[in-house]
């Protein structure tokens, strides 16, 4: 286990069948910086998720040639995670609500709103195509580490 | 990751192995209409064993319970830990499902 440059820059090819994987290596380099186990496993992980599907799926769509940009980093006790495609972005300013009556029973539209009732901060690019989650005083007993 | 389906009496039964989420929802969607093309109404999803779901998986929970409902039938699911049963309530779909402790609690009464 050895000290990763922070902040660690991976950039992943534009397949949602290694989401798990890429999301599960992220969630072990950031294991020792955060010890709350399930604001690691449930927050992150979920959030992260849905940020990576997102670029891959809309942002980039879907396209095998194009890649998804993921930037970890601490940051005075902050975890940042910018993740960042190829597309041309969108206004996540003006999302439905997925909870309502007229929309609870619709598949989609509820990775955007989960990332922000799991992440502390989620903030977006002016063209929205790049979103930086943010959990807030993860408290870290360590730098972010390679598995 | 993986998904199991077996019959529990009137009852098809699938069980998640793992993550259900955008890599791999759209297997477990046609498992499921398999079964219903198959004449399956009644149906009963297992995460005894699963880590997270993301909101591809919710949707395609959501997707199979209305067409499950279109042909009579009815999804409930069942052992959702603390985690999975907070994302269910956090988008308010802890309202759409019936949702047991256990796979015995869901089987009850189809």
């Amino acid at each position: 286990m050895g000290r990763v440059p922070d902040p660690v820059v991976v950039e992943l090819a534009n397949d949602i069948s290694a989401i798990e994987k890429a999301v599960e290596n992220f969630v072990q380099w950031c294991g020792r910086a955060c010890p709350d186990r399930r604001r690691l496993l449930l927050n992150f992980r979920v959030g992260l998720t849905e940020a990576l599907s997102n670029a891959m799926l809309y942002g980039n769509g879907d396209d095998p040639e194009k890649t998804v940009l993921v930037e970890l980093s601490i940051d005075g006790g902050d975890l940042h995670v910018r993740i960042t495609d190829q597309g041309r972005g969108f206004d996540p300013s003006s999302l439905p609500d997925p909870r309502t009556p007229d929309n609870i029973t619709k598949p989609g539209g509820r990775g955007i709103f989960l990332m922000r009732q799991l992440m502390d901060e989620v903030r977006y690019n002016a063209s929205g195509n790049s979103v930086t989650l943010v959990m807030r005083e993860i408290v870290g007993r360590g730098p972010l580490r390679r598995p | 990751m993986a998904f199991t389906v077996r019959q529990e009496g009137n009852v098809t039964v699938v069980e998640v192995e793992g993550q259900l989420i955008v890599g791999n929802r759209q297997e477990l969607k046609q498992r499921v209409l398999d079964e219903l093309d198959g004449g399956g109404k009644n149906f009963a999803i297992d995460f005894s064993d699963t880590g997270y779901i993301d909101s591809s998986g919710l949707g395609v929970l959501v997707s199979l319970s209305k067409k499950i409902r279109e042909q009579g039938g009815e999804l409930r699911l069942a052992a959702l830990n603390e985690d999975l049963r907070t994302l269910f309530e956090l988008t308010k779909l802890d309202t759409l499902f019936q949702i047991s402790d256990d796979l015995a609690g869901a089987l009850q009464g189809f």
